[in-house]
């Protein structure tokens, strides 16, 4: 539990900030450069390395130093919870549709009792 | 899964088709007046939207599916301790073809959800597509696990505790 609420404690301290969402939604339209985000976010580039290394620390960001510019993505932990995400969704979707499944084969059932044979 | 002894479902999509757009698309085997009879009647709906699956179950249904007309669906779920409600107001209502409606629990972040029933031959091609106010909003959405029900949240949780175990 130790290690789980440490997990928690870095993910939702990464994501408390505003100003570092702004970095994840800007990351999610391409890489970035420090100098890149410090500017977009009206911040010094120290302030911005700071908010970097949260994002990183948590895995929602990764970074590559090529010469003097070092280059933001977004990490793997990210694409990683949006995929999770969109097939929670789905399955949400997917069990409530068995279910509608059932009813709408009810309903045919019905319909085709009444011995109406038009098509809709 | 008690689908095993049934022909397997039809497949359900779910993709997020823009920066502020998740749609969920499913063929049905019937014709769009019976699929849009099922989402417009109080008595069926109770029996497919809160599928034991989900964990949830419904407390009341209603609707006034008219283009102005609202919905109220209040659920229980055996984690929280108050039932939940999800209500807001149908924009548009065309029999049997499209649906529009607001999810005002939501507030300011609320989604709007489009839903389409597409004739193909004897079948009928849902599409529901939740639009959100902005990318941020949906970022965020991703990003605290929720997925419009209570379910996510703590599927979420098991999946943490299923890794780190």
């Amino acid at each position: 539990m130790v290690q789980l609420s440490a997990l928690l404690d870095t993910t939702f301290a990464a994501l408390s900030d505003a100003t570092r969402r702004g970095v994840l939604e800007q990351l999610g339209r391409g890489d970035a450069s420090i100098t890149e985000l410090a500017g977009a976010f009206h911040m010094t580039l120290t302030g911005m390395k700071k908010h970097v290394g949260v994002l990183e620390r948590a895995g929602f960001v990764s970074t590559r130093k090529i010469g003097r510019v070092r280059t933001c993505r977004l990490g793997q932990r990210r694409l990683e919870e949006e995929a999770a995400w969109i097939e929670r969704y789905r399955r949400t979707w997917a069990a409530r549709f068995e279910a509608l499944d059932t009813v709408v084969e009810d309903l045919k059932q019905k319909e085709a009792s009444r011995g109406r044979s038009e098509q809709g | 899964m008690d689908a095993a002894s049934k022909a397997e479902p039809n497949p359900t999509t779910a993709e997020r088709t823009s920066d502020v757009e998740m749609t969920v698309t499913r063929l049905f085997d019937a014709p769009p007046r019976l699929v849009f009879e099922a989402w417009t009647k109080p008595e069926l709906l109770l029996r497919w939207w809160a599928p034991r699956a989900l964990g949830i179950s419904f407390v009341s249904c209603e609707i006034d599916p008219r283009t102005g007309g609202s919905y109220r669906f209040v659920f229980r779920h055996p984690d929280a301790p108050q039932p939940m409600a999800f209500f807001g107001r149908y924009l548009e209502v065309v029999p049997p073809s499209r649906m529009v409606w607001t999810n005002e629990e939501a507030g300011e972040t609320a989604q709007v959800t489009t839903l389409t029933f597409e004739a193909r031959g004897g079948q009928t091609l849902l599409t529901l597509c939740d639009r959100y106010p902005s990318k941020a909003v949906l970022d965020e959405a991703i990003a605290s696990g929720g997925t419009g029900g209570v379910e996510g949240s703590f599927e979420q949780l098991d999946e943490l505790l299923a890794e780190l175990g």
